[in-house]
């Protein structure tokens, strides 16, 4: 059989010629897809596989649940403080600790530091190289660029003919010296590529500048979590102290100065967003608005957890200022409630999943989760199961568990956050969004894209650095109040806990929906389950036939050119994904499985 | 960032000048693979027993990768330790210098930190802010796939000839490496605390004797302290001038 319906409303056809792509790159870990093209280069078939094992849960096992949060935000390279933040929510939860609002407030704005940080990345690092072309940006005029800088952003400073050819000559020298680093594996002949060189002049500029800009974001959270790269964290609250009057001495708690200092990098990055990223994203998109294939299941079936509670210690949708919500079946009149701890309602399948369950044919709620490799590959697998040639979706074919709520794929991430929250009327989402479909001039349906992910993204990071402001002033005004509390400490004694408990803690990461599932035994983790966001949106078919998000973007996308599956890219890269945490990476028998080829 | 002063926003952009090279030693890798923690490791061993003038800095770098590129940029002399698989038998170290170590970090990605060191030096190439001097301190791993493992006996024997290979570096460059007295005790890594080596490899903590980051013992005694000096330190997160700038 070649052709079926998926129960989710796609048309799959595996009759055309495969094309694999492994890994994905530019990508946080390890991932493969193959297609099926049709003879008109339409994509008709999409499988999605991560290709790496993530035994996070197997080695919290007997662990001190105040320490989960260390491990867990060492999993990967790019969420770290995201992973820490779910975690103490899920163990405050299991424990029935609240924090004080300090802590809350400094939570929320490291949380929102990480969101402008990762998207901003993202964008310009990961990302824009999908609609980019670097080497067709030596052939801009300068002069041309610097008019076109500053018809779209008036307000940057950099922006002069002299400036702008400063890069190109340096860009030049780094394309002559025969090494691309960062723009290598590109397809920069290929016709998707639809921008005028002055604009890819322009874009890769910003990369310059965003490289160059992002490290001051970072500094937020090197200042309330006391290290970078990977900042502390603390059940109960935040590991720092607070003295508003403390001098500078050696040692002093945080104090006006430091507060100070972060209002300015939040000034500073709100101010980038608005005169670099915003204009970018709304002149990039002005040339790809007519290129809406990727939409997948975003028009259909989202999901958000929702995060940043205003108030400490209430997270009840109506106090959280990201929306929380799922809608189904692309009916956006109705909203409906997410509750994590119902058991009904989310629930990880495992039949084309390389994992075992006792009954494969039910889905388990987190809190019941096995996580129990089971690497077997089907009958129709090509290839050896250390070098497959090709996969055979009828079986288990992917390291990701197909998460469902209430038995619907969902995507998750930026996108599904924004229609979650247009859906709901939410004030400022949809604001920025008829704003933004009135100045690419499109209809609301355009959202439902890869570049209405890749806008929405924006979208949230404009925001999110908006939004630390408040948080900031929020967190000043309470300390001049009197209260300079950043912990709670009461239970964080073992001996003060029940014998067993357990709990959830979500966020919203960067790229989608997270929550931890724990439960503590005398003391210790007993079973620890994290249902990531590329765990939702990379997730393979489930017992239903259901396609997960990643694989239905890709249906019916016309291919330019095969053989060079830019659109591929461009639309799985839309989601952000990282494979690292939704996975991990351990091939069969040990056999490390990344290694590029595009067949 | 072409124009570097007016792009950096720093207090301190560029008008201070000093003559001491940057450097900047740095572990990747992460904790979490047994043999793939070596370079975070290996920077934890050598910051415990040692003690640097204020122009070096030793980093965890753990699975960042991007996020890493302002260091580099800032550095001078760079060196980095990191599991390699060079195709040597397990357990063997091998240095890499200058040109040779890009090659290296991405000749097969075995890290995680996916953005791929190879990349990341590349950007720093691409800002025009490469380190002068490069030193890849490499050992081939004996075990990645024991997730939740610690380094192997063999690897983690590798630990004190990498720290002589890195010593030994610096010497040749003037910089010297003045031994601790004592060496740290494992609650001032400058890496994990919770996962430090043998809290790490125990499994299950005494949280009665393990003294703990964010413990209420330690708020309470004053045991989370702010950067000693504050603006020294944003100062070195914005980036400083290189020597000779």
């Amino acid at each position: 059989m070649t052709t079926m319906q998926t129960p989710n409303g796609f048309n799959l056809d595996t009759s055309g010629q495969r094309v694999v792509v492994d890994p994905v790159t530019r990508i946080e870990g390890h991932m493969r897809c193959e297609v099926n093209v049709d003879e008109n280069n339409m994509i008709r078939n999409a499988v999605s596989t991560g290709t790496m094992w993530r035994g996070l849960e197997v080695i919290l096992k007997g662990r001190d649940p105040r320490d989960a949060w260390a491990f867990t935000q060492r999993i990967c390279g790019v969420c770290t403080g995201t992973h820490a933040l779910t975690s103490v929510r899920a163990v405050e939860d299991a424990l029935g600790i609240d924090i004080p609002e300090n802590a809350n407030s400094i939570r929320n704005i490291m949380q929102l530091s990480l969101q402008v940080h990762d998207h901003l990345v993202h964008f310009y690092h990961l990302h824009a190289l999908d609609w980019v072309n670097p080497v067709n940006a030596l052939k801009a005029d300068p002069k041309a660029t610097s008019e076109l800088q500053q018809a779209v952003s008036p307000h940057h400073p950099m922006s002069s003919p002299g400036y702008f050819r400063d890069v190109q000559n340096r860009l030049k020298k780094f394309v002559e010296s025969g090494q691309l680093g960062p723009f290598k594996n590109g397809y920069w002949t290929n016709p998707a590529y639809l921008l005028p060189p002055e604009a890819d002049l322009m874009a890769v500029t910003h990369y310059l500048e965003a490289l160059d800009f992002q490290k001051e974001i970072m500094t937020t959270r090197t200042i309330f979590g006391g290290k970078d790269t990977h900042p502390n964290w603390l059940v109960g609250g935040v590991p720092c102290a607070i003295n508003i009057d403390g001098d500078l001495a050696a040692g002093a708690p945080i104090n006006m100065d430091r507060l100070n200092y972060v209002s300015g990098v939040i000034d500073r990055a709100m101010a980038f967003v608005k005169n670099v990223y915003i204009p970018d994203i709304i002149a990039i998109g002005k040339f790809y608005k007519g290129w809406l294939y990727g939409g997948g299941l975003s028009g259909k079936s989202v999901l958000a957890y929702g995060d940043i509670p205003d108030r400490a210690n209430d997270y009840s949708a109506s106090n959280l200022m990201m929306p929380r919500g799922a809608v189904i079946n692309g009916n956006l009149k109705e909203v409906h409630e997410v509750d994590l701890r119902d058991p009904e309602q989310i629930q990880e399948f495992v039949p084309h999943s390389w994992y075992s369950y006792p009954d494969e044919k039910k889905g388990l709620h987190p809190w019941d989760g096995i996580t129990e490799p089971n690497y077997v590959l089907g009958p129709n697998a090509k290839g050896t199961s250390t070098n497959i040639a090709e996969i055979d979706e009828a079986a288990k074919y992917s390291w990701i568990k197909a998460p469902r709520w209430r038995g619907n794929a969902m995507e998750v991430g930026p996108l599904a956050r924004y229609v979650v929250g247009y859906a709901s009327g939410h004030e400022h989402i949809t604001e920025q969004i008829n704003r933004t479909l009135r100045a690419l001039d499109v209809p609301v349906d355009a959202l439902f894209s890869t570049l209405g992910r890749t806008a929405a993204r924006a979208l949230e990071c404009e925001w999110a650095a908006e939004m630390q402001r408040y948080f900031m002033d929020k967190l000043i005004a309470n300390i001049k109040a009197g209260d300079s509390s950043t912990a709670n400490t009461e239970k964080f004694d073992p001996k003060t806990w029940p014998t067993e408990v357990k709990g959830v803690g979500f966020t919203e990461a960067p790229r989608g929906a997270l929550a931890h599932w724990v439960r503590i035994k005398d003391t210790k983790i007993d079973n620890y389950q994290c249902v990531v966001p590329t765990t939702w949106n990379g997730s393979p078919r489930d017992n239903e036939g259901n396609i997960g998000a990643f694989e239905a973007s890709l249906m019916n996308t016309y291919m330019e050119r095969p053989e060079e599956p830019v659109e591929i890219l461009r639309t799985l890269h839309s989601f952000d994904p990282c494979l690292a945490c939704s996975t991990h990476v351990m091939g069969p028998d040990g056999e490390e499985m990344a290694e590029i080829k595009v067949r | 960032m072409a124009q570097d002063c007016a792009g950096s926003h720093t207090s301190t952009g560029c008008a201070s000048v000093t003559d001491a090279p940057n450097v900047l030693v740095l572990g990747i890798g992460n904790l979490l693979w047994a043999d793939e923690g070596f370079g975070v490791r290996a920077v934890e061993e050598l910051h415990a027993r040692y003690e640097f003038p204020e122009n070096v800095r030793v980093m965890d770098g753990g699975t960042q990768g991007i996020y890493l590129v302002q260091y580099i940029r800032e550095a001078d002399i760079l060196i980095v330790f990191d599991a390699v698989d060079y195709g040597l038998p397990p357990a063997t170290m091998k240095l890499v210098e200058g040109d040779e170590v890009p090659k290296f970090l991405g000749a097969k990605k075995i890290s995680l930190h996916q953005t791929g060191f190879q990349e990341v030096l590349a950007m720093a190439e691409m800002m025009g802010d490469y380190p002068a001097h490069l030193l890849l301190i490499g050992v081939q791993p004996v075990e990645l796939e024991d997730y939740g493992g610690s380094l192997r006996p063999q690897v983690k024997a590798q630990i004190a000839p990498a720290i002589d290979a890195a010593l030994e570096f610096l010497a040749g460059h003037g910089i010297a490496a003045t031994p601790r007295a004592e060496p740290l005790c494992e609650d001032f890594t400058i890496a994990s605390q919770e996962m430090a080596l043998s809290r790490y490899e125990a499994g299950r903590p005494d949280a009665g004797e393990a003294c703990r980051h964010g413990d209420e013992r330690v708020i309470a005694g004053q045991g989370w302290q702010g950067p000693l000096d504050f603006e020294a330190e944003i100062t070195e997160i914005l980036g400083k001038p290189k020597a000779g700038v």
